[in-house]
């Protein structure tokens, strides 16, 4: 019996593609945010109140990842914004191969932000790299404080996180000062904004932070 | 249920090993896991029976070397295992602490019976 070294990522395919799908979205200047979250924390909602104030501003797409029907698709068409289902069947999460496809029929060019919806799941959307450059994750306050040390890898890969239905905490009877500190003990680099679709609250504070990534990716392909 | 495309993954870098070297079989294969990734060992295992049928990993086994978690302050240099608790913030200067070994996710080697091995058996 021989034994013969293979020291390779088990994940090497996706890395590949995920690099792939990078190098487009720089190349045409398009910001990308992977937008992660259990299912029901208000992805679709926020991406709604995100593009009411966004799309007059910038020109931006949705790719949606859901296991079944193109609902979501339709809700951000319904806005007059581009968008592309992705029906992943019984997949749990989206893949940077799913996304390489998606974008051979739903080009990027000229976009300036690209928000992917993935599949509502808290586990291996944390482990597949879709070539983003930012990973968002929501956690609700109706979800209670403690997802973030249920699901700490989901919300340590994270680079900016949520807190929606503030409106709710107290409702839910959630302190949203413990699931803050909750997201800061997985993940003490991330940025923390608390907001409410509902009532607006906290909106201001993510849409400036969407504007700031697409100015700095402005400003760097200018110094290219 | 990722583990299954996980399993089916490591069996496609496994079988691109194996045919570099003219390999008629795969008897094992050594993965490192971390422990601080989305992928749980039993259920791998299980998907991995599935995942082998019919490839040259149909009677390999799947040898998994589970690598703990562990991560250290940069300022005051704590180890720290967790066990129970995933905290990322130094029990002593509060500063964010780094991962040093927990989020392996790797095919190790392979373990293979060649072709020439069987012929000259028979020969």
């Amino acid at each position: 019996m021989d034994r013969i070294e293979v020291k390779t990522n088990i994940l090497k395919d996706n890395q590949q593609a995920a690099a792939q799908n990078c190098q487009l979205f720089e190349r045409e200047g398009t910001v990308v945010i992977n937008l992660m979250s259990a299912p029901g924390a208000g992805k679709t909602t926020l991406l709604e109140a995100t593009l009411r104030n966004l799309r007059s501003e910038n020109r931006v797409a949705v790719i949606e990842g859901d296991l079944q029907t193109d609902l979501d698709a339709e809700r951000i068409r319904a806005l007059g914004v581009r968008s592309h289902q992705i029906t992943t069947g019984t997949v749990c999460h989206l893949d940077a191969r799913m996304i390489a496809r998606a974008l051979a029929e739903f080009p990027v060019q000229g976009l300036e932000l690209l928000i992917i919806e993935n599949v509502g799941n808290l586990i291996c959307p944390a482990s597949y790299n879709l070539g983003e450059d930012f990973r968002v994750v929501i956690a609700s306050a109706t979800e209670g404080a403690e997802k973030p040390k249920k699901y700490p890898v989901m919300f340590n890969k994270a680079d900016l996180v949520l807190l929606n239905k503030a409106d709710l905490a107290a409702l839910s009877g959630v302190d949203l000062a413990e699931l803050e500190k909750n997201v800061r003990e997985v993940n003490p680099n991330a940025k923390v904004v608390t907001l409410s679709c509902k009532t607006g609250e906290g909106l201001d504070a993510w849409l400036n932070w969407l504007r700031d990534a697409i100015a700095s990716r402005k400003m760097a392909s200018m110094n290219a | 249920m990722h583990e299954l495309s996980v399993a089916q993954s490591i069996i496609e870098i496994a079988e691109a090993s194996a045919s570099t070297q003219n390999c008629s079989s795969i008897q094992t294969i050594k993965i490192r896991l971390g422990e601080f990734t989305t992928i749980v060992p039993e259920a791998l295992e299980f998907a991995f029976e599935v995942a082998r049928r019919e490839t040259l990993a149909e009677n390999a086994r799947l040898e998994i070397e589970s690598i703990p978690m562990v991560t250290r302050c940069a300022l005051c240099g704590t180890v720290n295992d967790p066990v129970r608790e995933i905290r990322l913030l130094c029990p002593h200067c509060g500063l964010p602490l780094e991962i040093v070994s927990g989020e392996e996710l790797q095919v190790e080697y392979i373990e293979v019976e060649s072709e020439s091995e069987g012929t000259e058996w028979i020969a």
